[in-house]
């Protein structure tokens, strides 16, 4: 098994200046590698740091200290020090991020919506629609929602559009930030059954599940992110 | 999203200065911009964000510091080293610039079509048939009614100016487009459907972007990267979410926390 990513010494900390300039120590010290086909939850009460470790991961966090390095092919690029370029590059084709939250664009249908990452990736635009409402018709988002715009969906619509969004394309790489959260059991069932096939592509995953059952059922590891708590360790 | 395979910059600026008098209107800029990359200039008034903006159009020459932009030869040329007409050709034919306003970038007294369609001419295009077919297609594709085509942008709405500012600019096929505070003043929801719009134009063309922006909103939506500026000077930069979702200077952080949560 190869390994997909690994965090070396991956430390993080807030300063807020409009509070008189409060650090605020998020984690220290995160050390542990994630192989391909392998889902590493990260546990932990909230407020632990689960979130900004797979914010770091994606780019989205800046990662103050330590490593973060990505196997692509025979190469190895560490994004804690990568250019712009190069992260939006590795989100188009290498790490993509399952999220709770949809940031909805005006006039954007549902079925582009989720199709968009797909055809970033090379695919016809009539293949990514396809392959969108297949997936859109599997996590039971309601057909005659399809051509619309989001923005006016429901929650829990809304979270099973941006997981389709998510699960689309062809990434080695995925985080999954609460992927199941608020979601009922049938549509879980669906979430879990996608994790279970991009195990079987090889994926490396890490995700935050707060979900006992389905954790237990897609986590190959679990790792206790207080273990990393900046102040513990100090 | 192909457009970041390439790794020669279109535009790179080298420590850009502008004084006025004594005053500092930008100081020090430097970066480089890559081909179908969208860089969003913020700040609030009187940061420099217009000034730098116009240092890199050519229509305010820099106290100090270079600008260097790469012809379709694929030669770097220095733009204030250019001679008149060669820059001129430049802003006609390779570049484009939307105006806030849009009366700056229309001729308000002539027609709609022919708004468009001076650019074709600007480039030698002398076919009527064709460039009216041309200048009606991208009508369409700002979302403007055919039957508008003869009428004069004095009875447009606002956001129907800024849609025919936008058709006139990328009628030439630029590779590279300032915006100064493209949906200011408008309606919000005028504002969405532009800002959908110059995104699928944008992501369509593989246009190089300079947009100057105080909405955060805006520069979220349509930009890649993101240069916070502050009395003149650049006081972080970055990828445009880790910016904005992570600030780290005291002012950026001000600016994220100042939005208004709907």
């Amino acid at each position: 098994m190869s390994v997909r990513l690994y965090l070396n010494s991956v430390g993080k900390s807030f300063t807020m200046h409009l509070q008189g300039g409060t650090v605020i120590p998020v984690v220290e010290k995160v050390e542990f590698s994630v192989n391909e086909g392998e889902c590493v939850v990260l546990g932990g009460p909230s407020g632990a740091g689960k979130s900004s470790i797979l914010k770091m991961i994606y780019g989205n966090y800046r990662c103050d200290e330590g490593q973060i390095l990505v196997t692509i092919g025979n190469d190895i690029v560490n994004i804690a020090g990568a250019e712009p370029r190069q992260i939006l590059k590795l989100r188009d084709d290498t790490i993509g991020y399952v999220s709770q939250f949809l940031r909805t664009i005006p006039r954007v249908s549902a079925e582009e919506v989720v199709a968009e990452p797909l055809i970033a990736q090379g695919s016809s635009e009539s293949e990514g629609i396809e392959t969108a409402r297949a997936l859109l018709a599997r996590l039971n988002v309601p057909e005659r929602l399809w051509t619309l715009p989001p923005a006016t969906f429901s929650g829990g619509e809304q979270q099973r559009v941006n997981i389709a969004r998510g699960f689309i394309a062809h990434y080695p790489i995925l985080l999954l930030d609460e992927p199941t959260a608020s979601l009922d059991a049938a549509n879980r069932a669906v979430v879990v059954r996608l994790v279970e096939e991009k195990k079987e592509q090889g994926v490396a995953m890490v995700g935050i599940l707060h979900d006992q059952d389905v954790r237990e059922e897609i986590a190959d590891r679990i790792i206790d992110v207080t273990g990393f708590a900046a102040d513990a360790a100090a | 999203m192909s457009v970041f395979m390439s790794e020669e910059p279109l535009l790179q600026v080298h420590n850009v200065t502008r004084y006025y008098g004594d005053r500092i209107g930008c100081s020090n800029v430097s970066f480089d911009l890559f081909p179908g990359e969208v860089l969003a200039i913020v700040g609030e008034s009187g940061s420099g964000k217009t000034t730098l903006l116009n240092c890199l159009s050519t229509r305010l020459a820099p106290t100090a510091g270079a600008i260097e932009y790469r012809m379709r030869d694929g030669s770097m040329r220095n733009l204030y080293q250019l001679t008149e007409a060669e820059r001129r050709l430049l802003m006609r034919t390779d570049w484009g610039f939307v105006h806030q306003n849009a009366a700056d970038g229309l001729r308000m007294n002539v027609s709609a079509g022919a708004n468009v369609g001076e650019r074709l001419m600007a480039v030698g295009d002398r076919h009527y048939g064709n460039i009216r077919a041309t200048a009606d297609d991208w009508l369409g594709r700002v979302e403007i009614d055919s039957d508008r085509i003869d009428d004069d942008p004095r009875s447009f709405s606002g956001g129907m100016r800024q849609r025919l500012q936008i058709a006139r600019n990328l009628v030439t096929r630029p590779r590279l487009v300032f915006m100064d505070e493209p949906t200011g003043g408008l309606d919000v929801s005028v504002q969405a459907r532009l800002l959908d719009l110059l995104r699928r134009l944008v992501a369509d063309l593989g246009l190089s972007v300079v947009i100057v922006t105080h909405d955060l909103a805006v520069a979220r939506l349509l930009s890649h990267r993101i240069m916070v500026m502050r009395q003149g000077n650049v006081i972080e930069s970055g990828l445009t979410d880790q910016v904005l979702d992570d600030p780290r200077e005291p002012y950026t952080q001000l600016l994220v926390s100042s939005i208004l949560q709907v």
